[in-house]
C-alpha cells in the first residue's frame, strides 16, 4: 500500500452498503427456518380494565391454528419483563409478558396465536373474545399524581413511581442573591421513535443441543441474552441472540420486550421455529415511547445575564410499566441540567408518574434533549426579560476553555471544550449581525424572521461502569487470520451507524492493511465475546477504543515475533510501518505483516514461551464520559397569516472530538437534526382521555418527509477527548440534542413582536397562528 | 381458493397459484423469495415496499398479488445489471444516502421513477419526488445528493451515447 496512506479521517463510503443497496441484506423478517410458524398477538383495546375472561376456543379451532396462549397459560413459565435501572424507592410493578387479570395500557399483550402462516394467525386473533371490566384511565401525568386519581397498580396505593433529586451548590442562596427570577413551564411532549423497520423476532429451539436461538431486531444482543435466559430459566450459554440487519433503533430497540421472551418460549414449547413481526400499528402502541416530561424551571439571574442557579421540577410520564431503562432517562436530564454553562447552584426534582400509556424509555438523546431544550429556552427567556441579545447571555455564562476539565453542579467533569469558539463559528457562518439587521427591516414590512440559537453539551460514550446498570465498557477481539486477513469481533451492535467501516478504518491504519482485508463482525452472541451494545453515542468512543486496545496487543505480539524472525534480540529495534516490520538500524531487513501472521500460526519458529496464533481481546473501561458540544442556529420565517414556518437557513457547528469518517459524522448529524425538527414542529403522541392513542399510525403521527427539511449547513471543530486514545467523543445523538431548541427559539424569536413568549411543541401552524391572534 | 397469476419479475417469468387476499409484497417476499422489498407500515405511507409495476413506482403493500397478474415488476434485486450497480445505487453508496438501509430499496426505486420522468431534477423536485418515502436515519440530505449524483452520471452517459 502507498506509504503514508491513512484511512482515519477520510470520507470513505461504507463497506456495508453493497448488500443494502442491492436488496441482499437480511433483516429479521427475511429469515426463514424450516417448518416455521407465525405468531400474532391480541392486544388490549382498553387503557385500564380488569380482564375477567379470555375466550380462545374459537381461535383454537380456526384454520391453520397450532396453539393459543393467554397470560394464565404462561405466567409460571416466563419471568417478568425486566427493568435494569435502580433508583431509591423505585416502585416496580409486576410486568408479565401477557397480561394477567388486568390491563394497563392500550396495546398491552393479552394472548398469542400461533398458526401456519401470518394471515391465518391474524385471522384467529380476531376470534378471541376478551371480557373486560373497564376502569377509569389516568392519562395526564400531573393528574396521575394528584389526590384522588385512580390507582394504576393497586399494590402501591399511589401512581408515584419514584422521586429523584439532585443538588449542587447552594440553591437557596442563589435565589436570594438574584436580581431577577425567570420561570417557565415547558413540556417535552411524548414522541414515538418510528424506526423504519418495526420490531420482529424469530426463535428456534434445537432440543438436541438444548439451544434456543433468537433473531431479533435489537441494539443489545448480549444484554438481551442474559435477560432472556433469566426470563425463560435457561442457562445463558444455551441462548444465542442474533441481531441481524437492524432497520433503525434510536433507543427503541435498546430494550427487553415481552415478545422476545414470548416467541422464544413458543419455539421451545411447540418445537417449531416461530416468527413474529410487529405491525406498524403495534409499533406505535407497544414499542417504547420517548420524552414525556413536564417541567417547571426557575432561573436565578443577575442583571448582566449571569445565571446563579437553576431549579427544576420535572414530572416524567413513565407509562404503565417500566421498560429496561425507563427510570434512568430523566436522571440524565438532571445530570445535564446546567448544560454548557457555569451555573454553580442547582436543584432538580423528578417525579415519575405511572399513567395508562406505553412506557417511555430511551429515545435518541434519552433525557439530554429534554435538558438542552429546557435550558436553551430559558437562556432565550432570560435574554428577553433582560433585553439582552441571546448570544450575550450565552457567552456570559460559558466556562473558559482553560477551565477544563470543568466540574458541574450536577457532579460531572466535562472532559474538554471550547464553547465560545463553536458559537462564534456558527454566528460567523450564518452572518448573525446581518440577519439581525434584516430581521428589523423585514418587520417594517410585516414579515417575521426568527433566529434561534442553541449551544449544547451532551454526555456521551456511556460510560464508566459504575454509572450504568450493566457495565459501561465495550469489548473487541482482533483476530489476524493465517493469511493476514483480519476479523474484528465487536461487542457494539451497530444498526446503521456504519462501524463496519469506521472500525475497519482504525484497523487498516494501525496494521497497514487495506480496508478490504478487514471484516467487522457484530451482533451474534455465539460468535462475539460479551459486549454491551450500541446506544448513548458509545459505539466508536468505547467500542472503537476497545478495537484500538486489541490492536495494540496484536501489534505488540507481532512485533516480538517479527524481531524473532529477523534474528533481532532487541525488540525495541523493530519498527512497524506500512504493513512491514523492519530493523531501525537496518531497514532492508524486513518482514511483512502477512508473513508474521502466517508464522504465528505455522508456529515452526516462535520465541520461547510465545503462544501460537495472533489474536487479542480487549475490554475497554472508560475513565469518564465524553462531552461533545456545539452550536446550532436556525433561521426561519413565520407567516403571520397562516402560522406557517419556513426555514431560511440551518447551521450546525458540532465538535464530537476526533472524526474517524466525516461522511458518517455528517450523516449522524443530519439525521439527528431532522428527528429534532420532528419534535419541534411535527410530532406528538396524543392519547385521548380514555387512553386511546389517537396518533397511532403514520397518517396521524407526522415524521419529517424530505420536503419538510431545509438544506443543513454542517461545520465541525475537533477538540480531542482525553478520555480515550482515539480522542473521539461520539456523535449519534448530537443533532437530536442540539436542534430542537434552535428551531423553537427561532420560531419564538420570529413571533416575539406579537408578545408571544413561549409555546409548547410541536409548533404547528395552527398553534402559532392562534398565539399571534391571541396576543 | 387460489387463483393463478403470471408475472415477470426482474426479467424472469413466474407462475403461481395465490390466495386472492395475498398482498403483492408478501408474494414477492414469501412466495418468490425476493426479500429486498421491505414492509414498513402496511398502509402505503412509508414507501419501504416500493417496486416498479409496469414502470411506475407503486407501494406493493397495498396491492394484491392478483392485481399484478400479467405485469412486469422490477424490485431492487433487478436494478443492477450483470453485477454493475445502477447509477442510483452508486449514488447512494458514494454519497452515504443510507444508514440502516431499511427504506433504501424503496427510496432507490422512487428515485428511479423520478429520474425517468425528470432526468435533471432540482433539489426541490427531488424532495417532492421522494416525499412518499420515509427515512428516519439520514435526514434526507445525503439522499438528495445521491440522486443528484445519479442524474449527473446518467447525463454524462447520455452525452457519450449521443456523440
Amino acid at each position: 500500500m502507498p506509504k503514508g496512506k491513512k484511512f482515519v479521517g477520510e470520507p470513505i463510503p461504507r463497506v456495508e452498503d453493497h448488500r443494502l443497496i442491492t436488496g441482499r441484506s437480511q433483516y429479521v423478517d427475511d429469515i426463514v427456518r424450516p417448518r416455521m410458524a407465525y405468531a400474532a398477538i391480541l392486544r388490549s383495546i382498553y387503557a385500564h380494565a380488569r380482564v375477567k375472561a379470555v375466550h380462545v376456543e374459537n381461535a383454537r379451532r380456526a384454520p391453520g391454528v397450532i396453539a393459543v396462549f393467554t397470560g394464565e397459560d404462561v405466567r409460571e413459565a416466563i419471568g417478568p419483563v425486566p427493568v435494569a435501572s435502580r433508583l431509591p424507592d423505585l416502585k416496580v410493578p409486576k410486568h408479565p409478558v401477557l397480561a394477567v387479570e388486568k390491563v394497563h395500557y392500550v396495546g398491552e399483550p393479552i394472548a398469542v396465536v400461533v398458526a401456519e402462516d401470518r394471515y391465518l394467525a391474524r385471522d384467529a386473533v380476531d376470534l378471541i373474545e376478551v371480557e373486560y371490566e373497564p376502569l377509569e384511565a389516568v392519562v395526564d401525568p400531573e393528574r396521575a399524581i394528584a389526590e384522588g386519581a385512580p390507582i394504576i397498580h393497586e399494590e402501591f396505593g399511589t401512581n408515584v413511581a419514584f422521586v429523584w433529586q439532585l443538588s449542587g451548590g447552594d440553591i437557596e442562596r442563589a435565589f436570594r442573591e438574584a436580581d431577577l427570577v425567570v420561570s417557565q413551564r415547558m413540556v417535552n411532549q411524548r414522541l414515538i421513535p418510528v424506526a423504519m423497520e418495526p420490531r420482529g423476532v424469530v426463535a428456534e429451539y434445537l432440543p438436541g443441543e438444548g439451544q434456543l436461538t433468537v433473531w431479533t431486531s435489537t441494539q443489545i444482543p448480549h444484554l438481551l441474552r442474559t435477560q432472556l435466559a433469566a426470563m425463560l430459566r435457561l442457562a445463558e450459554n444455551r441462548v444465542r441472540v442474533i441481531a441481524p440487519e437492524v432497520g433503525g433503533g434510536f433507543g427503541s430497540k435498546l430494550n427487553v420486550y415481552a415478545e422476545e421472551a414470548l416467541v422464544g418460549y413458543l419455539a421451545m414449547r411447540l418445537g417449531r421455529p416461530i416468527k413474529w413481526i410487529e405491525t406498524r400499528r403495534e409499533n406505535f402502541l407497544s414499542t417504547i415511547h420517548g420524552r414525556g416530561q413536564i417541567a417547571e424551571v426557575e432561573a436565578a439571574v443577575k442583571r448582566d445575564g449571569t445565571v446563579l442557579g437553576l431549579r427544576y421540577k420535572i414530572i416524567q410520564d413513565v407509562g404503565a410499566y417500566h421498560q429496561l431503562l425507563t427510570p434512568a432517562i430523566p436522571t440524565l436530564t438532571g445530570l445535564m441540567a446546567t448544560g454548557p454553562y457555569k451555573i454553580p447552584n442547582l436543584h432538580v426534582q423528578v417525579i415519575g408518574a405511572f399513567t395508562n400509556k406505553m412506557a417511555t424509555d430511551a429515545y435518541r438523546g434519552a433525557g439530554r434533549p429534554e435538558a438542552t431544550y429546557l435550558l436553551e429556552r430559558m437562556m432565550d427567556r432570560i435574554a428577553g426579560e433582560l433585553g439582552l441579545d441571546p448570544v450575550e447571555v450565552r457567552m456570559r455564562n460559558f466556562p473558559q476553555p482553560e477551565e477544563f476539565p470543568f466540574p458541574t453542579a450536577s457532579g460531572l467533569a466535562y472532559d474538554s471544550g471550547n464553547y465560545q469558539q463553536a458559537l462564534r463559528r456558527a454566528l460567523e457562518i450564518v452572518g448573525y449581525e446581518g440577519l439581525r439587521q434584516e430581521q428589523q427591516q423585514l418587520r417594517q414590512q410585516g414579515r417575521y424572521l426568527g433566529i434561534g440559537i442553541s449551544t449544547y453539551v451532551e454526555i456521551c460514550a456511556l460510560g464508566p461502569s459504575p454509572a450504568l446498570p450493566a457495565g459501561g465498557w465495550e469489548s473487541a477481539t482482533v483476530r489476524v487470520e493465517p493469511t493476514g486477513k483480519i476479523t474484528v469481533l465487536t461487542g457494539a451492535s451497530p444498526h446503521g451507524q456504519g462501524q463496519e467501516t469506521s472500525f475497519a478504518q482504525i484497523v487498516a491504519d494501525e496494521l497497514g492493511v487495506e480496508l478490504a482485508d478487514v471484516r467487522v463482525v457484530h451482533g451474534d452472541t455465539a460468535i462475539v465475546q460479551y459486549g454491551i451494545g450500541t446506544f448513548g453515542s458509545r459505539a466508536t468512543a468505547v467500542g472503537g477504543t476497545a478495537v484500538y486496545g486489541a490492536l495494540q496487543k496484536v501489534k505488540e505480539k507481532a512485533t516480538r515475533l517479527a524481531a524473532h524472525l529477523l534474528g533481532e534480540e532487541n525488540v525495541a529495534n523493530v519498527a512497524f510501518e506500512d504493513g512491514c516490520f523492519f530493523l531501525k538500524d537496518n531497514p532492508e531487513r524486513r518482514v511483512t505483516f502477512q508473513e508474521v501472521a502466517l508464522a504465528a500460526y505455522l508456529a515452526k519458529s516462535l520465541p520461547p514461551g510465545m503462544e501460537p496464533g495472533l489474536e487479542a481481546t480487549y475490554f475497554f473501561e472508560p475513565s469518564n464520559f465524553t462531552f461533545p458540544f456545539g452550536a446550532h442556529i436556525a433561521v426561519v420565517e413565520v407567516d403571520p397569516e397562516t402560522g406557517d414556518v419556513q426555514f431560511r437557513r440551518y447551521v450546525a457547528v458540532d465538535d464530537c472530538g476526533r472524526v474517524i469518517n466525516p461522511l458518517l459524522v455528517d450523516g449522524q448529524v443530519h439525521g439527528g437534526i431532522v428527528q429534532s425538527l420532528g419534535q419541534a414542529l411535527l410530532e406528538e403522541a396524543v392519547y385521548d382521555e380514555n387512553g386511546q392513542l389517537v396518533t397511532g399510525e403514520l397518517t396521524e403521527y407526522a415524521i419529517p418527509k424530505a420536503t419538510d427539511v431545509p438544506w443543513l449547513e454542517t461545520d465541525r471543530m475537533e477538540t480531542p477527548s482525553p478520555v480515550n486514545p482515539l480522542g473521539v467523543k461520539g456523535v449519534g445523538e448530537a443533532g437530536t440534542i442540539a436542534a430542537t431548541p434552535a428551531i423553537v427559539n427561532a420560531v419564538l424569536d420570529a413571533v416575539a413582536p406579537f408578545g408571544v413568549r413561549h409555546l409548547d411543541m410541536p409548533l404547528k401552524p395552527e398553534k402559532i397562528w392562534r398565539a399571534i391572534r391571541g396576543a | 381458493m387460489g387463483r393463478t397469476i403470471e408475472v415477470t419479475i426482474n426479467g424472469t417469468r413466474y407462475r403461481h397459484e395465490v390466495e386472492p387476499r395475498l398482498l403483492l409484497v408478501h408474494y414477492l417476499r414469501d412466495v418468490v423469495g425476493l426479500t429486498g422489498t421491505h414492509i414498513g407500515c402496511e398502509t402505503s405511507l412509508c414507501g419501504a415496499c416500493t417496486v416498479l409495476l409496469n414502470g411506475a413506482a407503486v407501494k406493493s403493500c397495498t396491492l394484491f398479488a392478483v392485481q399484478a397478474d400479467g405485469a412486469e415488476i422490477m424490485t431492487i434485486e433487478g436494478l443492477a445489471e450483470d453485477g454493475q450497480l445502477h447509477p442510483i445505487q452508486e449514488g447512494f453508496w458514494q454519497k452515504h444516502g443510507l444508514q440502516c438501509g431499511y427504506c433504501t430499496p424503496g427510496m432507490i426505486l422512487a428515485a428511479y421513477q423520478l429520474l425517468s420522468r425528470s432526468p435533471d431534477p432540482s433539489e426541490e423536485e427531488i424532495r417532492r419526488g421522494i416525499e412518499g418515502n420515509l427515512c428516519r436515519c439520514t435526514g434526507y440530505q445525503h439522499i438528495v445528493e445521491a440522486i443528484r449524483y445519479a442524474a449527473e452520471k446518467q447525463r454524462v452517459a447520455r452525452g457519450a451515447r449521443s456523440e
